[in-house]
């Protein structure tokens, strides 16, 4: 290791601060203004430190009902944006770790047509194809409904990729093995599989739940009705800067409980999480 | 595998079938009649000041969204290579930005600087800067940026601190021994090693500004102030479901299919690259 001076090392953590101070201060400055009077907010300069409205502010938001959407209460968006978070993760977990185990040990016809049909889907993120697919879950009377956020959401190929590539690892023997025990293709999947892919599954969902959390052109044309919003959307509908009457106590306390989960985690698990992206992507 | 080539082909092909076909056709105002028009729609929105402008505004946009937040994030995790204590720490630290929503982030930003009861801009104005990022739109302009590269700075940092790991301690000793000094070995080593990351990051931060940005957008501005910070999803969008014009939106769709499968094709020849390099 090649030694370094004092003052080099002073300024490298001089930096690593200053970008913490700017990554972190948007974050800091909302949790600051969530417990704060309305009155507080709507004359700046806000002060630094945080207020003594917090219990009044949260328990309002949550329980209370918000006016301008529709007197839906944060607990329920909150509920609408978890159920979406997870059936995104779980549901692209289960469709892709099935896709990728048939495509890797099972012998079929047509099955590089089916590999490159999934593959293609990489491509083509919902944003560049938002009105038909939007027509489809019209047909299918799927607006408003938890299956019409979540499903659309599920059939993307990166998942699929990413099980294929790490099944592909996985060494012959081990099936072998596997098959003179007499273990069936489900028992294989079941007792050897599964485990195996263990870590790949939890680095995965804390991707894809954050994926599914940060949503946002999606919920916004699939729900219309305000107790379907998810907590990003319901937050969009509660800003106006046109008019005065936007409550911004309550809307920096939807914000902060908007922010508060995924940061959690991936912040806990964020092994898991580091590992998963820098692998998934590469 | 059946489950995944349904919702595949239902929610997929057929809807980007449908954006192709529906690319062709053109509605009289009252939608009781549909031509086929070939590809007289790509023609017409091709030849809209309204849609390249909106190109010009998305090319800004993503470029210095992504040299923005590669510069910075870039910055950071050299810096927290050299800081052999509290790295973990560090690093925490600076992930959060990636669990906040696009359009949540844009909203923070826009609280922290709007004209009225922004608490910076309240700075700014007291500094004698006439800012207004709801009539400026330049002043639009850099609030979206900045948002939008805050939020992508940590998934940068990650993918910086991993590539400079990846940089062999050897070569690094080797060229103090020569004397080379700190500066001159970040540019004539680990800059160079650092190219595919570099590149990588590039190509996955256009690609972030393009699309997932749109929540900043529809957030913050709505495209205005006028047509300052309509990028081409926004425009999408906008034409399609708030004014209607069926065509037109497709058409722009197919546009930036084509856009996406010359970025993801340009991202495949790097990683092949990458593997001869071993």
């Amino acid at each position: 290791m090649i030694g370094q001076s004092p003052l080099r090392t002073f300024i490298a953590h001089a930096v690593l601060i200053l970008g913490i101070l700017i990554v972190g201060f948007p974050i800091y400055y909302t949790f600051v203004a969530s417990t704060h009077t309305l009155q507080t907010i709507l004359r700046p300069p806000l002060p630094l430190l945080p207020g003594g409205q917090l219990w009044n502010n949260y328990s309002e938001a949550l329980f209370g009902g918000i006016g301008r959407i529709g007197g839906v209460s944060v607990g329920q968006l909150l509920l609408n944006t978890t159920i979406m978070a997870l059936g995104v993760a779980v549901g692209k977990i289960c469709i892709s770790i099935l896709s990728a185990y048939a495509i890797v040990f099972f012998r079929f016809p047509l099955r590089m047509t089916f590999f490159w049909l999934i593959f293609i889907t990489l491509m083509l993120p919902v944003e560049v194809r938002i009105l038909p697919t939007y027509k489809v879950m019209v047909d299918l009377g799927m607006i408003d409904t938890y299956a019409g956020l979540i499903i659309p959401l599920i059939a993307s190929a990166t998942a699929t990729l990413l099980f294929r590539q790490f099944f592909m690892t996985i060494p012959g023997e081990l099936v072998e093995a596997a098959r003179v025990d007499g273990a069936g293709p489900w028992r294989f999947f079941i007792d050897i599989l599964l485990p195996v892919s263990r870590t790949n599954i939890a680095a995965l969902f804390v991707i894809l739940f954050i994926y599914g959390w940060t949503q946002y052109l999606w919920p916004l044309l699939v729900t219309n009705s305000n107790d379907m919003n998810t907590i990003v959307i319901a937050l969009r509908k509660m800003v106006s800067f046109a008019d005065a009457d936007t409550e911004w106590h309550l809307v920096m306390v939807t914000a902060m409980l908007a922010i508060v989960p995924p940061i959690l985690v991936v912040v806990l698990m964020q092994r898991w999480f580091v590992r998963g992206l820098v692998e998934s992507e590469k | 595998m059946a489950p995944q080539l349904a919702i595949t082909l239902v929610f997929f092909y057929w809807p980007a079938g449908q954006a192709l076909y529906q690319s062709m056709l053109r509605q009289d105002p009252f939608g009781l009649r549909t031509r086929f028009v070939w590809f007289a729609n790509f023609r017409k929105v091709l030849a809209d000041p309204a849609y390249l402008n909106s190109i010009q505004v998305t090319v800004v946009f993503s470029l210095a969204t992504a040299i923005v937040a590669m510069v910075v994030a870039l910055l950071l995790a050299v810096m927290a290579e050299k800081a052999v204590r509290g790295k973990g720490l560090y690093r925490t630290l600076l992930i959060w930005p990636y669990a906040v929503a696009p359009a949540i982030a844009g909203m923070l930003w826009l609280f922290l600087f709007n004209p009225s009861i922004g608490s910076l801009a309240y700075v700014l104005r007291s500094l004698g800067i006439a800012w207004d990022p709801l009539l400026n739109g330049t002043h639009a302009m850099i609030l979206l940026v900045s948002a939008a590269a805050w939020k992508q700075i940590s998934y940068n940092f990650l993918f910086f601190v991993a590539g400079l790991q990846a940089v062999p301690k050897t070569l690094i000793e080797a060229a103090a021994m020569d004397g080379a000094g700190e500066t001159k070995r970040f540019w004539t080593i680990v800059f160079p090693l650092l190219a595919p990351t570099t590149f990588f990051l590039l190509v996955v931060n256009t690609v972030y500004a393009l699309f997932d940005t749109f929540g900043i957008v529809h957030a913050v501005t709505g495209g205005g102030p006028g047509k300052a910070t309509e990028t081409l999803v926004y425009k999408v969008y906008n034409d399609g479901f708030v004014n209607l014009i069926l065509g037109d939106s497709a058409a722009q769709s197919v546009i930036l299919m084509a856009i996406v499968i010359a970025l993801t094709a340009i991202q495949f020849r790097y990683v092949e690259r990458k593997v001869h390099y071993g």
